[in-house]
């Protein structure tokens, strides 16, 4: 019974993750770049919900909207202000400048909300589900997590796929030059690559600080990193590549947590990618990039 | 008026004048051709009527308008669409989604209604879909419509790429060396495309061809290029026998 506990528990911190690695994996695929100030917004959006629900005494649904608002527009306006001048630089600069947002959006947290840790009050308000004759508990929040992330994969794999900007991105993402010859405009379809990801960041950071409600500015540092090592686990650029990489690095993580070692689980996590990367460096899903002599 | 009128186009990349005060006029429905050696400049002109590359010098008036050093997506959008000498299709995705891209500026809707799934977004995608397979059925590749672009044949993929560019409603048609990589009948099958297009379509076309046969073949009007600069230019007949464009390029 545990070890479906601990299971469910790991797809449900695993969604939060797939969630946050489908940001990465979109604006990796079409920019080209790692954004490394993503796992930031997820902060962020803890903290307007937060804000909203906590200071303010509000409804947690308009904390939801309204972090997922000021996310989409931080997103956007990130992306104007310090990669769109650095379009063409070399990814090093790139990768460097995001680094520097990332300490950004923390330091600007760390000034506005203070460096004490805020106790966040969940969003979810359904209650726990006792199975097996109170054998098994899930929480709401997990079932919460859960429903939400399946939802927005869904979602977004028939956005992808299916619509206008979804084909833009996907021709962006292959061929820039060929897109823009076609009408495409290139820079509006990456501030809507931004716009999404960071809007579902902000999602991500409400369900995650909901299970683990403790909030301060380095909140969103871990899960970021951890999506990111998802996105590249699931193949970095694939969007069902995230998603899968995403489940798996949560249900590794909580496994390991419940069974080896607490301490070592991340550690764990960090080998189980060393070593998919070893024997297959694209990632589960990634494409194999053939060079033809 | 003519509807392509270009004069005195110039581009130096560091000291190398790569097109030196290049001129041509076009009328409309005119099947055009542009030849020279390699690195004459052909394609570099080519960039240079589509925005990629800003030129040094010189206007281009498309349909009396100075589209010169606009951006590319506005030159698109004023009407001149091209095809690539390596083809230049999104291989990852469908027949019927590389033609459906090219089509959105004109069934226009918001990422939130696409997201969303308002009704106009079933609206447009399927005006977008019926005008996609229309264009398809034209070059013979609706029953393709669902395979990856990089599965079709060469030939086909050359076709597609002008299907494409037609989607975006152009005004002017750019074809990079067409024939490249093709057999000879392929290239026939390739001349009569060309022809069908310019007649079904009414569209101006200027390409970019090495292979004699199709530019003799079809094209009205001629201009030779050499080191950047045109060294000839007329009709077909007449400026291929010009001695300087035979000793410049087609070799006595």
């Amino acid at each position: 019974m545990s070890f479906i506990s601990y299971l469910v528990n790991g797809i449900s911190l695993g969604s939060v993750y797939a969630i946050i690695a489908l940001g990465y994996t979109m604006v990796y695929g079409i920019a080209k770049m790692l954004n490394f100030a993503h796992g930031d917004v997820i902060m962020i959006g803890g903290y307007v919900t937060f804000m909203i629900m906590s200071t303010m005494g509000l409804s947690p649904w308009l904390g939801i909207v309204a972090a997922v608002v000021v996310c989409t527009l931080l997103g956007v306006v990130i992306e104007k202000i310090a990669y769109k001048p650095l379009r063409g630089a070399s990814p090093l600069a790139v990768l460097i400048t995001a680094i520097g947002v990332s300490y950004f959006l923390q330091n600007i947290a760390l000034l506005i909300f203070g460096a004490n840790t805020k106790s966040f009050t969940s969003v979810v308000s359904i209650p726990d589900l006792v199975l097996a004759d109170g054998q098994l508990t899930i929480s709401g929040e997990t079932i919460v997590t859960i429903i939400a992330s399946v939802i927005i994969m869904i979602a977004m794999t028939l956005f992808i796929k299916k619509t206008k900007t979804g084909r833009a991105m996907n021709a962006v993402s292959e061929d820039k030059g060929a897109a823009q010859l076609m009408g495409i405009n290139v820079n509006k379809t990456i501030s809507i690559t931004f716009a999404i990801g960071s809007g579902l960041a902000a999602i991500a950071g409400i369900l995650l600080v909901s299970s683990y409600p403790a909030l301060t500015p380095y909140t969103g540092a871990m899960p970021g990193i951890k999506a990111f090592v998802a996105a590249v686990f699931g193949g970095i650029g694939s969007v069902p590549g995230a998603m899968i990489g995403g489940i798996l690095l949560g249900v590794i993580e909580n496994l390991s947590k419940a069974y080896i070692s607490s301490q070592l689980a991340d550690a764990i996590v960090f080998a189980v990618l060393i070593i998919v990367l070893l024997v297959k460096p694209t990632g589960i899903l990634g494409k194999e990039i053939r060079e033809k002599v | 008026m003519a509807l392509l009128e270009v004069k005195n186009l110039s581009i130096a990349f560091g000291g190398l004048r790569a097109v030196d005060g290049f001129d041509i006029s076009i009328e409309k429905g005119q099947l055009y051709g542009l030849i020279g050696p390699n690195g004459a400049g052909k394609t570099t002109i080519f960039n240079l009527l589509t925005g990629v590359y800003k030129p040094n010098d010189g206007i281009i008036n498309l349909d009396g308008k100075n589209i010169a050093g606009m951006r590319t997506i506005d030159i698109n959008k004023a009407g001149v669409a091209r095809t690539f000498q390596n083809i230049r299709l999104f291989k990852a995705m469908t027949v019927l989604d590389n033609v459906k891209v090219a089509l959105q500026n004109e069934y226009r809707y918001s990422a939130l209604t696409g997201i969303c799934r308002l009704p106009k977004y079933f609206k447009m995608e399927k005006k977008m879909n019926e005008r996609a397979e229309e264009l398809l059925k034209v070059f013979d590749l609706d029953g393709q419509k669902d395979i990856m672009a990089s599965n079709l044949p060469y030939g086909k993929q050359r076709k597609l790429e002008i299907a494409r560019a037609l989607a975006t409603n152009p005004k002017m048609l750019l074809l990079d060396e067409p024939a490249a990589g093709m057999n000879p009948n392929e290239t026939q099958e390739l001349m009569d495309t060309i022809r069908f297009v310019r007649d079904t379509f009414d569209m101006t076309i200027l390409l970019i061809e090495h292979d004699m046969k199709l530019v003799s073949g079809i094209c009205e009007q001629l201009t030779v290029l050499n080191f950047g600069k045109v060294l000839a230019q007329g009709e077909t007949s007449v400026v291929l026998k010009n001695p300087e464009v035979i000793t410049a390029y087609l070799g006595e």
